[in-house]
């Protein structure tokens, strides 16, 4: 029998896996010039780019982990960056106990614990000397989180406006607790002055281009992974979620397990972006979890694009390399620009940056997207 | 009642006719699908139904009509488990009492229903819209692992062209005109092989070549599936109810049934109704 019906391609057109090709090459050749070629030479990428293109791509893997649920499942999260920040805390713990005495008091214990007189580390600091330990709870924390919020939430039927709000509530209670110096995270100051990680500098340049190239190894393992997801029934499923979720429920589906899967990978991959973070920029504080930087996350998914999975990375990109170039250059001007630039995607690129591109080509980048 | 005990309960005795029709988790044992008895609804003293009784057989093609206000959207509400009514009992089969179940138990069970407006996803394409609807294991991990066999894909096609939208299945449905979204609705309520369908008013703001195409699909599947048409359209319900029997509902109580030529020439019909 003749089939009509549309045949399903791979997970992108060739161009589209060309140029993902294409700037995966370029970003590993980063820190292979930068290892390879002394300073001073005309091929040399600083160390200084380097790192800023990591911490860029642990930006775009949190705004990936967005898309998902905000462009695809139309739940806009403001809270994204409590699951980053998680994250990152996890994996900043066994950084911390690895410092071992190297730190300034030459105790046992992180510097923030001596400063306030604790003589032995507080209970859920158990284990957290093991790297694998920890790799385990960047995982399981904003999983479990999310999981637990998610279910009541959206058991609830909390939906739009009213379920960004208490995302954003989440991420303010979550800040306000690490604030605190009694919470055992540092208070304030959170985790830094890291030495090591498995035994090796962490500022030696081998040790940046392996997380580095890690980094990219993982967000390319998501974009992958959350396109085979959005190019499944359950994507088409999610979308329905997104555009009608009432007739979803009469089709049979129940959208409570369909938004808490999605919800909690989200959460899952945020946390293992934070955790990649936390080595490349050596510090992780509570500020990551302030209100500003979840609206910011969603200001890269807007830009670039939502419900296209690349324009977030895109997105990232661009905003950060704006902001970098601008707080060097133009300090005081940054959050207007910011200001302006969403003002300018909302009201004349509702697509973000790729929905552009796809405006000047016949055929769309994204094919099949439509969103 | 559960509904994950009904298929034990279901008889095995295949009905006198329209067996292939039979329900599997429904027990139509004797010949109907769905009583309603003395049902009663009201709004804050209003009463919608009043007692209203009506049986419709497996593979029946039953019209509804009646003036606005007749009560025939509550009806449907009470028997998708939308509305409780006050008093009075619905039965799907010999078994399952509608009025203890919820919405989403009722849907499982297999009673369909079309609402007036079509609320297709517009943004899927109407092949992606018949898959959605398709009857089959709609938890998280088998979605994820979803593949369309190709036994699917034909029952899918023959959905397609039974609605007449084939050669559509790539467009997004939010591109269909209103008679074809009406169609692919009609279509997704197929693909989910309900016991009992339920249209409501599926010819409402068609042209007239939309509204005769879309007899000639309600007629194509009679006797294949137990269905309930509730329509205001005159000609319409005369195209569709053929020799098979019509209700008309006045102030939410059964007035008169009958064959559609008895039913026009009854005088208390003509005097709410049709004699307008």
């Amino acid at each position: 029998m003749t089939t009509s019906y549309p045949i399903k391609q791979g997970l992108f057109t060739r161009p589209v896996w060309l140029a993902i090709a294409a700037c995966t090459l370029l970003a590993a050749l980063l820190p292979i010039l930068n290892l390879a070629f002394a300073e001073g030479h005309a091929l040399h990428v600083s160390a200084y780019t380097v790192a800023l293109v990591g911490k860029f791509m642990c930006y775009a893997l949190a705004a990936l982990a967005l898309d998902l649920v905000w462009g695809y499942t139309g739940i806009l999260s403001l809270g994204h960056g409590v699951f980053f920040a998680l994250g990152a805390y996890a994996h900043g713990m066994y950084l911390m106990r690895a410092i071992g005495d190297q730190g300034q008091y030459h105790s046992s214990l992180p510097d923030f614990m001596v400063f306030l007189d604790w003589k032995t580390y507080p209970w859920y600091w158990a284990f957290t000397e093991h790297f694998w330990y920890c790799m385990a709870l960047v995982v399981l924390v904003p999983g479990v989180l999310a999981f637990v919020f998610g279910y009541f939430a959206f058991r609830s039927r909390i939906k739009g406006v009213y379920f960004s709000i208490i995302t954003q509530a989440m991420t303010y209670a979550f800040m306000l607790l690490f604030f605190r110096n009694d919470t055992g995270f540092g208070g304030n100051n959170g985790f830094t002055d890291f030495k090591t990680i498995l035994g090796h500098s962490i500022t030696a340049p081998a040790t940046r281009a392996v997380l580095f190239l890690l980094t990219l190894a993982f967000l390319l393992a998501a974009l992958i992974g959350a396109r085979a997801i959005v190019r499944s029934k359950l994507g088409r499923v999610l979308q329905g979620v997104r555009d009608s979720e009432a007739r979803l429920m009469f089709l049979g589906y129940n959208p409570l397990w369909f938004k808490l899967f999605v919800w909690t990978l989200s959460a899952v991959l945020c946390g293992i972006a934070g955790a990649l973070y936390v080595p490349q920029v050596g510090i992780i504080n509570p500020s990551e979890m302030s209100p500003a930087n979840s609206i910011e996350m969603v200001v890269w998914v807007a830009v670039g694009g939502r419900g296209t999975l690349l324009g977030p990375i895109v997105g990232a990109f661009t905003v950060n390399g704006l902001k970098s170039w601008f707080t060097a250059a133009l300090p005081e001007l940054w959050l207007f620009a910011l200001g302006l630039l969403f003002i300018v995607v909302t009201l004349f690129l509702q697509q973000g940056m790729l929905g552009v591109l796809s405006k000047f080509k016949r055929k769309p980048v994204v094919a099949e997207e439509g969103a | 009642m559960s509904i994950r005990m009904l298929p034990g309960m279901a008889s095995a005795e295949a009905g006198p006719t329209y067996s292939r029709v039979k329900g599997e988790g429904v027990d139509t044992t004797h010949g109907a699908i769905l009583y309603l008895e003395d049902i009663s609804v009201s709004f804050d003293g209003f009463k919608a139904i009043n007692k209203l009784s009506l049986d419709i057989s497996v593979g029946e093609l039953r019209c509804i009509i009646g003036p606005n206000g007749a009560g025939k959207t509550t009806m449907m509400d009470v028997i998708t488990g939308k509305t409780r009514p006050t008093s009075g009992t619905a039965w799907f089969g010999q078994t399952m009492n509608l009025a203890t179940m919820t919405e989403a138990q009722i849907a499982h069970a297999g009673i369909g229903r079309k609402f007036q407006r079509p609320t297709v996803f517009e943004q899927h394409t109407v092949f992606d819209n018949l898959e959605l609807a398709m009857k089959m294991d709609k938890r998280v991990a088998p979605t994820l692992f979803a593949r369309l066999t190709s036994e699917q894909a034909g029952k899918i096609e023959a959905i397609l062209r039974l609605i007449r939208l084939n050669g559509h299945e790539a467009r997004p449905a939010g591109l269909l005109s209103h008679g074809q979204k009406q169609w692919l609705e009609i279509g997704m309520l197929l693909m989910q092989e309900p016991q009992l369908i339920l249209l409501d008013e599926p010819v409402a703001g068609m042209s007239d070549a939309e509204t005769a195409r879309t007899a000639e699909l309600l007629n194509e599947l009679r006797g294949k599936h137990s269905i309930m048409v509730v329509e205001h359209d005159m000609g319409f319900v005369t195209d569709i109810a053929q020799q098979g029997i019509v209700t008309v509902l006045h102030e939410g109580a059964v007035l008169a049934q009958g064959r559609m030529d008895e039913v026009q020439a009854d005088e208390r019909v003509i005097e709410v109704y049709l004699g307008r």
